[in-house]
């Protein structure tokens, strides 16, 4: 029997010419630019925690020493939190143009915010008997912040970590409105040519690029504290 | 700091507020979109908190929806919506129900939460008084979880605000496609003042629900206890910015 096809051998039948939404073929060809995108996302997320612990880990510091500046900052912090990431794009747009430096500045600042109330939040809760105990045996203030301290606020930090790198994995996506989003640039240029299989590989590797940033972190968190094994992350 | 005063005359420049893209249709739309969406949203997270919370069941879902919540892109979502056959589209359902789907974590959460933290001696005094489920669910539990309840409230809209804005990326609607149009024109003012105008919206969002949080957490049920829960509240507690 005859089947009608058009251009019947010029043009293969496969699932990217019948552009459908699950296509493993589109994983095949375009694994290059799959990785590239994905490089990018993995760049501009250590790049944000990075700024976002070495700036907000002496912030909170600051912020522990008197309830004025603790106020201050937690409430700058609140501040930025609240504006739209598609507008922090745009505000920092000026000083750094079309360049993935605006996406991490902007995603760097939201993870300030989460890391700096994680920690204030981590050191608040060291219970002040274990302080006056490391007081009692001749600790002094640094050696009492690094080893008492800290790791007693590591889970707290480690929780406000991971919020902020999986809200981080997902904020990327927007960065394509500056041509820098990762596996956001994919989304943008799917949804232009209906490009289903790219949409969704794409979204996949989001989630489960998140996930696996979430479940990295936990595990950190379980191998720095081991005397936390037992209980419940 | 020129492009701040270029963008601050744009703002203040009445032609720019009129006509179908301007600035007034554009804010009224993106309010629009968003509170439906808040209440699609409301309509569905608190009834299902407060049962859930009530029969002290799904918990783990009530707490886990909000970290699957932060880990999917709400522009992978809309991206998908706008390019799934009709009834989806790039439409107002499916930008709702896109939205909607991002504020019922928050909601839900907080809801839930705040059911049951109620004392639960308050819960058994109200037994004891001959009170029915849902006599002592009206007027003991949701009086008692109404604090954490309206956190929920909170976070969800400057949430919802700000994750409207991603509309714009994906169709000409709200004050996200202000922004979007002026970065393809490369057009400062306009993308700078879209960006102002939405972190303000954002901002006079949070400040008036946390007024309104005040006003009504008068009687608070909540009592921290401990770092783990101290953890999650972090989560809980903070805005997400979309």
């Amino acid at each position: 029997m005859l089947v009608p096809v058009i251009h019947a051998g010029s043009v293969a039948d496969n699932c990217l010419v019948r552009n459908e939404w699950i296509c493993p073929l589109y994983v095949q060809t375009r694994s290059s630019q799959l990785l590239a995108a994905l490089q990018e996302h993995l760049l501009v997320l250590v790049l944000s925690l990075a700024i976002g612990l070495v700036v907000g880990f002496p912030l909170a510091l600051l912020a522990r020493r008197s309830p004025w500046l603790k106020s201050l900052v937690l409430g700058a912090a609140t501040l930025v939190y609240t504006i739209p990431s598609l507008a922090l794009f745009v505000l920092v747009l000026p000083y750094t143009g079309l360049t993935v430096t605006t996406v991490v500045l902007a995603l760097g600042m939201y993870s300030l915010t989460i890391i700096v109330r994680g920690v204030v939040a981590g050191l608040d809760g060291v219970p002040s008997a274990v302080e006056d105990a490391a007081r009692g045996v001749g600790y002094g203030p640094r050696r009492l912040l690094w080893q008492v301290q800290v790791p007693l606020a590591l889970p707290s930090l480690i929780a406000s970590l991971r919020v902020a790198g999986v809200s981080t994995v997902a904020l990327t996506t927007i960065g394509a409105v500056v041509a820098h989003g990762g596996l956001g640039n994919l989304l943008f240029a799917g949804l232009d040519t209906r490009f289903f299989a790219q949409v969704l590989t794409a979204s996949v590797l989001t989630v489960l690029l998140a996930f696996a940033v979430d479940l990295l972190l936990l595990a950190l968190q379980k191998a720095l504290t081991p005397w936390r094994r037992g209980v419940a992350a | 700091m020129s492009w701040l005063l270029d963008s601050l005359s744009f703002l203040v420049d009445g032609s720019s507020w009129s006509g179908r893209g301007g600035l007034g249709a554009r804010t009224v739309d993106h309010l629009g979109l968003a509170a439906l969406s808040l209440l699609v949203a409301t309509l569905v997270a608190v009834p299902l908190g407060l049962w859930l919370g009530h029969t002290g069941r799904g918990g783990a879902l009530a707490i886990n929806i909000s970290n699957i919540g932060r880990a999917v892109p709400t522009f992978a979502v809309l991206v998908i919506f706008v390019l799934l056959p009709q009834p989806f589209g790039a439409n107002t359902p499916s930008f709702v129900l896109a939205l909607a789907l991002f504020s019922v974590p928050p909601l839900l959460t907080n809801t839930y939460t705040g059911m049951r933290e109620v004392d639960r001696a308050a819960v058994d005094a109200a037994r004891g008084l001959g009170m029915g489920p849902l006599q002592m669910l009206l007027r003991v539990e949701m009086p008692l979880a109404t604090p954490l309840l309206m956190v929920g409230l909170r976070i969800a809209a400057v949430q919802v605000v700000a994750t409207t804005t991603v509309v714009g990326l994906v169709s000409t609607r709200t004050l996200g496609s202000t922004i979007t149009a002026g970065v393809a024109t490369q057009d400062q003012p306009r993308v700078v003042a879209g960006a102002l105008l939405v972190a303000a919206l954002a901002l006079l969002v949070e400040l008036v629900l946390a007024a309104l949080e005040r006003r009504v957490g008068g009687r608070s049920s909540r009592r921290p206890t401990g770092r783990r829960r101290r953890a999650g509240q972090l989560a809980a507690t903070t805005s997400s910015a979309g």
